[in-house]
């Protein structure tokens, strides 16, 4: 057996803070030999990205490694200076960021870039640099490349550009790649293509590769061994297959279980039970006088927007974002929405919920008429009421200066629901209702986690008592534990609430367990909808079994499989 | 080339809007028959003068009258020297221009680099140092410190002259001072106190955008490549600063151009400054309305350049994507 290309030793890293250190990374350890992927997964927090950048010697200040080792071929990286671990980067060790779109400079040309790290790294002159940058660019699977060398960062698609991006890393032929959530900005079916390049770019090179990841499934498609990392230390190692097949760590069970599956619809989310408290029955008043038919009707909707600039006085023709000739929603339904990013689908959802004006066409909701067509102000206000939005994400959809008390009564107050007196009772009420405490009220949101922020924005949507809610990517920026949780809320929410749900995303197990029915987008147009078993089951659409085929899948361990399949078997 | 055009169009536009304005103060600020003639002429004589003048066409015919007019370079008579208003600015234009070159040069000479070196070094002893001097730069006023100048450099070490302009040489057919060493002794404490503010602004302007750009990914993942830092910093890095820093740059000139008045007035440079005070005091209307246009101009067209310089910058404009 040949010496491990890299190995890490009891390495801590930790952050002076004046009021105590925070120690993010302690005890890790890890080998890795050439020719092998080894996955480093946790939650955000986890310190996972920590270890990377020490290994390549980027740690943010005031960050630095305390104690332990970084052996790359023997030389321990934490004894270099500064200035012979700089000598390393690019030649010895390279990386790849999570965001294709901000790692490349977006004022020079693909191929100045490489040609210029080339040049650098290889102690080549320009035009052979030049020539080498062509081949290595064709060789990530950029076809005409000698012409793509010419363009612009903005002018390759995301997986175009994390193939740069990867020949950018490679350039002077590291031994060593640290990959940091490579493909998390990417759509689906990009990804496979993304992983599936740094796999076949390891085995050829018999390049060691950390994969750094939140997502179980990249893991699962990719990486030969797998590290769990939780609060800074490592909770389980072993072969991916193990691992996830038979977690030894009760934290990796946990983590596994908690992955929606894209296999079947999970019991979790199926049948919540509902509850009956105070604040229920408030929020059911708005079902009152409801009346018969669909919640939400549209007629040939087209949304248009115009192309940029004018090229010697002939108008480019408008970019036709969506074009949907119907679509319904039944009161109580959960629809679900899929597709890639640019498939339309988020506008879809904003021109149903009267965020984005309508270029043709019309969306009628039985209880208040055509959205466009509103004259007067009061009409308007009961179906801005009557429909609400919770947003990706959670960060920036809360106005930070506003404490959350205030936050959730500024919407009562404005539509007159309660009275001064009776607000604070029912804003307790409501932050209890999704799962925080009365006292988070006197909060300011950068006081709370991501999944937090995520209740108080549902909170926030709830308070007017609405019937209809736009799920615009409401898990997407969370935790995957979190993710669950989040999704388990919203099911139950829907069945006390009796709520109909417009659930967009580009995450297909997700949008399994929570819709009814499915409808998939792409390139502006619902290309299949139809019930969500059937969908998932039994896809006609060539573009759906192609979403489904490349969407990562984590077949492991999963109690709640093996629970359904004797239930299964028993009927 | 759609957006040069498009911005060219812009800005003529732009101009038609400020000769309007000019135009507005030369026909309505005082009646010009009333300044043209004394008490004795009778009213007939005033309503020929009127019908001569053209004072009795449509507006619109005496705007583009006008604007014909100052296209031209026929820009009126001034009242106070009774002599053309058009050459009055040629005679005055080439100190001006010399002495916001002088400065501008000094300026940018100076503040790229100092801000570099402090968005770099954001911490160190020097950037600090830069950083509180930068502070006085842009809060002393400048006849604070023109006057400060003459006083150290002029009556104590008696280094440079104090006032006017120098020995003027001509290259190429335009006439300089700063083809002499003796015009260059002249114009070098006006330049220093003139460029002294914008050079503190677009210092901390070039170090702030540094600092942004230093934190995006692109730069992470320029470093993570192994590329040596000069190339990060002045390749990478600077590039990146340069939108905004052009576009400052841009207006700060064309406020020196507009504005050097009270440094011209401090020294006695014989510039378009003086010519303006000289105007204001002797309610000179004819030549406010032409200096009004010229500064006009200049502004429109420094901001025409800017945006042409984006289009030279950054790529992404000129496809459209920003």
């Amino acid at each position: 057996m040949t010496d491990p290309l890299l190995k890490i030793e009891d390495l801590q890293i930790t952050f002076p803070h004046r009021r105590g250190d925070f120690i993010a990374v302690q005890g890790f350890e890890l080998t890795l030999n050439k020719g092998e992927i080894v996955g480093l997964i946790g939650e955000s927090g986890a310190g996972k990205s920590t270890v990377g950048n020490a290994v390549i010697g980027l740690l943010s200040p005031p960050g630095r490694v305390t104690s332990g080792q970084i052996l790359l071929d023997g030389q321990d990286l934490t004894e270099l200076t500064a200035h012979r671990l700089a000598a390393l980067r690019g030649r010895r060790i390279g990386m790849i960021f999570q965001d294709p779109m901000t790692s490349l400079n977006p004022l020079m040309t693909v191929g100045q870039q490489l040609a210029q790290s080339i040049s650098i790294l290889r102690k080549m002159p320009m035009r052979q640099a030049r020539a080498e940058a062509a081949r290595r660019l064709s060789d990530v699977g950029i076809s005409d490349a000698k012409n793509r060398m010419d363009q612009y960062p903005h002018e390759f698609s995301g997986g175009m550009r994390q193939r740069v991006v990867i020949a950018l890393a490679l350039a002077g032929d590291p031994d060593l790649l640290i990959a940091d959530e490579p493909t998390t900005a990417l759509d689906v079916s990009v990804q496979k293509q993304v992983l599936d390049l740094i796999k076949d770019i390891c085995r050829e090179r018999a390049l060691g590769v950390i994969l750094v990841t939140h997502d179980m499934g990249v893991i699962a498609e990719t990486a030969d061994r797998v590290c769990v990392m939780r609060h800074g230390k490592l909770v389980e190692t072993g072969d991916t297959q193990k691992v996830l097949a038979h977690p030894t760590a009760d934290y990796t069970t946990r983590l596994i279980a908690a992955i929606p599956s894209i296999t079947e619809r999970e019991d979790r989310f199926r049948n919540p039970e509902p509850r009956t408290g105070d604040i229920d029955k408030w929020l059911l008043q708005a079902h009152d006088r409801e009346e018969e038919g669909h919640f939400l009707n549209t007629t040939d909707l087209v949304k248009e927007f115009p192309a940029k600039g004018v090229s010697f006085g002939i108008r480019q023709p408008p970019f036709r974002a969506v074009d949907v000739p119907q679509i319904q929603i039944a009161r109580g339904e959960v629809l679900g929405l899929v597709g890639e990013s640019g498939s339309g689908k988020s506008t879809l959802g904003r021109l149903l919920t009267g965020l984005l004006p309508i270029t043709q066409g019309s969306v009628t909701y039985t209880d208040h008429g055509d959205i466009s067509a509103f004259r007067r102000a009061a009409p308007r206000k009961a179906f801005r009421r009557d429909v609400q939005v919770v947003f990706q994400d959670p960060y920036s959809s809360l106005n930070s200066r506003l404490r959350v008390d205030r936050i959730l009564a500024e919407p009562i107050r404005f539509h007159g629901l309660a009275s001064r007196s009776q607000t604070p009772r029912l804003v307790a009420a409501l932050l209890e209702r999704v799962g925080l405490s009365a006292e988070d009220g006197r909060k300011y949101p950068h006081q709370f986690s991501g999944g937090q922020r995520q209740r108080i924005c549902i909170a926030r949507a709830l308070a007017v008592r609405p019937r209809f809610i736009l799920c615009d990517e409401p898990t997407s920026a969370l935790d995957v534990s979190i993710q669950a949780d989040m999704l388990a809320l919203l099911m139950e929410l829907r069945r006390s609430l009796g709520l109909t749900m417009l659930f967009v995303s580009h995450d297909l197990a997700v949008v399994r367990q929570v819709s009814d029915r499915v409808a998939v987008m792409r390139k502006g147009k619902i290309v299949e909808l139809k019930e969500a078993e059937t969908l998932f089951q039994s896809p006609e659409h060539e573009y759906t079994r192609h979403l489904l085929s490349t969407a990562p899948r984590v077949e492991g361990h999963r109690p709640s499989n093996t629970a359904a399949s004797t239930r299964k078997a028993i009927q | 080339m759609y957006y040069v055009i498009a911005r060219v169009l812009q800005a003529c536009l732009v101009m038609l809007c400020v000769a309007l304005v000019g135009f507005i103060v030369f026909q309505y600020v005082g009646d010009p028959v009333l300044a043209l003639v004394g008490q004795e002429t009778s009213i007939e004589d005033r309503a020929a003068l009127r019908e001569s003048l053209g004072l009795n066409d449509p507006i619109l015919v005496q705007y583009l009258r006008f604007v014909a007019d100052a296209l031209r370079g026929d820009l009126g008579i001034s009242y106070s020297f009774n002599r053309d208003v058009a050459d009055m600015i040629a005679e005055r234009l080439p100190a001006t221009v010399e002495l916001v070159l002088l400065s501008g040069v000094l300026g940018l000479v100076l503040a790229i680099p100092a801000g570099i070196y402090t968005g770099i070094h954001r911490k160190g002893g020097w950037a600090q140092a830069i950083m509180a001097l930068s502070v006085i730069g842009v809060s002393i006023p400048s006849f604070l410190l023109g006057i400060l100048m003459i006083l150290v450099f002029s009556v104590w070490l008696n280094w440079l002259p104090s006032f006017g302009r120098g020995d003027v040489a001509g290259v190429f057919g335009f006439r300089s001072s700063l083809f002499t060493l003796d015009g260059l002794s002249h114009a070098l404490m006006p330049a220093a106190v003139l460029c002294l503010f914008q050079l503190g602004v677009i210092l901390r302007l070039v170090r702030a955008e540094m600092l942004e750009v230093l934190r995006t990914d692109f730069i992470r993942f320029a470093w993570a490549r192994g590329l040596p830092a000069q190339v990060v910093y002045l390749q990478h890095a600077l590039k990146n600063t340069l939108v905004p820093v052009v576009t400052a740059i841009g207006l700060q000139l064309s406020s020196l151009f507009a504005f050097s008045i009270i440094t011209e007035r401090v020294f006695q440079w014989p510039g378009m400054g003086s010519l303006l005070l000289h105007a204001i005091g002797q309610s000179d209307i004819p030549l406010l309305a032409a200096y009004l246009i010229f500064v006009g101009l200049v502004f429109t067209v420094a901001n025409l350049v800017v945006d042409a310089l984006y289009v030279m910058i950054d790529p992404r404009i000129r496809h459209g994507k920003v």
